[in-house]
Order: structure tokens, then C-alpha cells, then sequence
């Protein structure tokens, strides 16, 4: 009986609020980051003729990915979690990505060559 | 019939081996448990994911396809009530980040006080949202219900953003199209704050287990696992911040 408390001590990590205090701090900065960000024209990219990246999204979707990661990760228990947990999580946030990107990569290129 | 019976008496003292009373009878033990649940929460979400997952590829492509709309139509948008609302919500996840600890470590008054932030959080967030959409009433920018396409064709007849952004006037095809950006912007806010007032209907129903010591006695799987679909609603909400606020300012 004592071993399984043990175990189940080691099992079930307790985050501390010191932990959470940090996250939510970088949550903050990294909205006021995104929100500066957005006063700025961050320029583009011309890859190819018809093809421009733009950063002011690119930037936005990053801190927004790195806030995401965040919250995932601490508030969300993912690193203190079991294998099974881990590798559901990424593999369905794998899957997701692949499914928005063939989706995107599609309907952006249909009309590539006709103008 | 007779194989049953030989089970029941074959084995009594393993079938009921000690453990705590919230421990179901066919799981090895507490771990188990805690760990099967959270698993199935998890994949839950993922559906969740996927289901917003289409909202958001639908805005993208809409986006591609009528690019001036879009840009427009997100400089209707209020950056102070957005980004407040961002604020709003992410202290929301860390009170809620808290309520779960103070179950950990057994702490009731604690627990209560956190889960009452969050509370508290969660229907400012709504708030702020009821005061957009309101605006958003009264300048005709509600799609299928007299719409109107003023702010875009005539940019100088809305002064407050047209201060701010200068907008050239669109063409009156091109103008209409705002109309699909605002049905995206209801769509995607309103899932969200759908999952928001489920949230917070189980807030409170928490608030009132919680006062009775339901989560204080070491079963922490019903916050852990209402914390996690918590944090997910402010996922999507740092996602639609950025897409509907944030990318189309230049």
C-alpha cells in the first residue's frame, strides 16, 4: 500500500503556483508583443511572381503558436503527463496541420499560371 | 449463469481489495484512472480542434479569395476591446491553473476563491464580447439582417475607423463580400463564446460541489479535466485574436 502512495506521489506531479505565475507572465508579454507587432508594417516576402509572404501574419501566428505551446504545456499538464498523453496531443496537432495545409495548399494554387 | 457465480465466490478477497471510495471498481487503481480520463478528455479536444479547425480554414481561404473585403472588414474591429479580451482570458486560464493546484494540495477556501475568479473572468469575457457585437448591431455589420455595405463603399462615412486606418473605398462587388467576413468573425466568436457559456454553466455547478468539499478530499479528476477544456477555449481565443484582429492591420 505504502509503495503504491509512493508511486502514485510520483504519477501525479503537482505543478506550483510559482510555475503558473511565470506563464501567465510570458502570456501577457507575448500578447503585448503580438498587439505592438500589429502597429507595424513588418513588410513581405516575393518568393515568385504571384507568391508573397506577408509577415505581419507570419509574426502574429508565431507568438500566437509560442502562447499556444505554452498553455499546452503548463496549464494544460502536457509535460508532466504520460507518453499516451504526449504522443495523442502532438500526433493530433500533426494531424490537424496536415489537414488545414493540403486544404490551403489546394485552393491557393488553383489559380496559379492564369493570369 | 454458473460461470458467474464461480467468479463471484472464486476470487472475493482480490475483487475488493482496499482503495478510495471514488476509485471505480474496474480500474486497476487511482492512476489508472486519473490517467484513462484524462486520456479520453484529451481526445475530446481534438475533435474540438478539428472542429474549429474548419472554421479557421474556411477564414483563411474566404480571406485569399476576397483579400480587400477581409482587410476592411477587421478595421472594424476594436484592438483595445480585443486585446483586453485576451488579457481577460488568460488570467482566467491562471486562476483556473490555480483552482486546479488548490485541489491538489486539498486546500477547499482556496479552491473556492480561484474557481469564483475564474468565474468572475469568464462572464467579463462574455461581457466585452456583448459589448462588440452590440456595435456591431447598431452599424448594420450583422450578416442577413440589414446589412449594410455604408462603412466600405463610403469609408469617410465612418469616421472613427476611417481616422485611424483611411481605407480607400471598395468597389460595390468587392464591398458586399465584407458580409462573409462578418459571417465568419459570428461564426467563430460565437462557437467560442458557446463554449464559454458551457464553461461557465459548469463553473458554477463546480463552485457549488467545491463548497461541499467534492474536489478537496484527493479526486482532482473532475477540475483537472474541466481546467483542460478551460485552457482550450483560450487557444482558440489567442488563435481568432490574432486571425480576426491582428493580421489584416497592414
Amino acid at each position: 500500500m505504502s509503495e503504491q502512495n509512493i508511486q502514485h506521489e510520483e504519477g501525479h506531479h503537482i505543478v506550483s503556483p510559482a510555475t503558473y505565475l511565470i506563464i501567465l507572465l510570458a502570456l501577457l508579454v507575448g500578447t503585448t508583443l503580438t498587439v505592438l507587432a500589429s502597429y507595424f508594417d513588418l513588410g513581405e516576402w516575393r518568393i515568385a511572381p504571384g507568391l508573397t509572404l506577408f509577415w505581419n501574419p507570419v509574426v502574429a501566428l508565431a507568438i500566437a503558436t509560442g502562447k499556444m505551446l505554452l498553455v499546452v504545456l503548463f496549464f494544460m499538464h502536457v509535460k508532466y503527463s504520460t507518453k499516451l498523453t504526449k504522443l495523442t496531443v502532438f500526433s493530433g496537432l500533426f494531424m490537424f496541420l496536415v489537414l488545414v495545409g493540403m486544404t490551403l495548399a489546394d485552393y491557393f494554387t488553383r489559380a496559379w499560371g492564369r493570369w | 449463469m454458473s460461470d458467474s457465480t464461480a467468479i463471484a465466490s472464486g476470487a472475493p478477497a482480490e475483487a475488493h481489495h482496499e482503495h478510495p471510495p471514488y476509485q471505480r471498481h474496474h480500474f486497476e487503481s487511482v492512476e489508472q484512472q486519473f490517467d484513462a480520463t484524462n486520456f479520453a478528455m484529451w481526445l475530446f479536444l481534438l475533435t474540438e480542434v478539428m472542429f474549429f479547425g474548419g472554421l479557421f480554414t474556411a477564414y483563411l481561404i474566404m480571406r485569399n479569395w476576397y483579400y480587400q473585403a477581409f482587410v476592411v472588414g477587421s478595421h472594424q474591429l476594436s484592438i483595445f476591446w480585443g486585446t483586453a479580451n485576451t488579457a481577460v482570458l488568460i488570467c482566467s486560464s491562471f486562476t483556473m491553473a490555480m483552482s486546479v493546484w488548490s485541489a491538489e494540495v486539498r486546500r477547499r477556501k482556496s479552491l473556492l476563491v480561484y474557481l469564483c475568479l475564474t468565474l468572475v473572468f469568464g462572464l467579463t469575457f462574455l461581457g466585452i464580447k456583448g459589448i462588440e457585437w452590440h456595435e456591431k448591431w447598431e452599424k448594420h455589420h450583422v450578416p442577413g439582417m440589414h446589412y449594410s455595405v455604408q462603412s466600405f463603399v463610403n469609408p469617410q462615412s465612418d469616421p472613427e475607423v476611417y481616422k485611424e486606418y483611411q481605407d480607400k473605398p471598395l468597389a460595390p462587388d468587392m464591398a458586399q463580400k465584407t458580409e462573409e467576413y462578418f459571417f465568419l468573425y459570428f461564426a467563430m466568436t460565437g462557437m467560442h463564446a458557446l463554449h464559454m457559456v458551457i464553461g461557465v454553466g459548469i463553473l458554477i455547478f463546480m463552485i457549488f460541489r467545491a463548497r461541499a468539499g467534492a474536489y478537496t478530499t484527493g479526486h482532482v479528476t473532475f477540475v483537472e479535466n474541466f481546467g483542460l477544456y478551460w485552457h482550450f477555449v483560450d487557444i482558440i481565443w489567442i488563435y481568432l485574436f490574432a486571425l480576426l484582429y491582428l493580421i489584416s492591420r497592414h
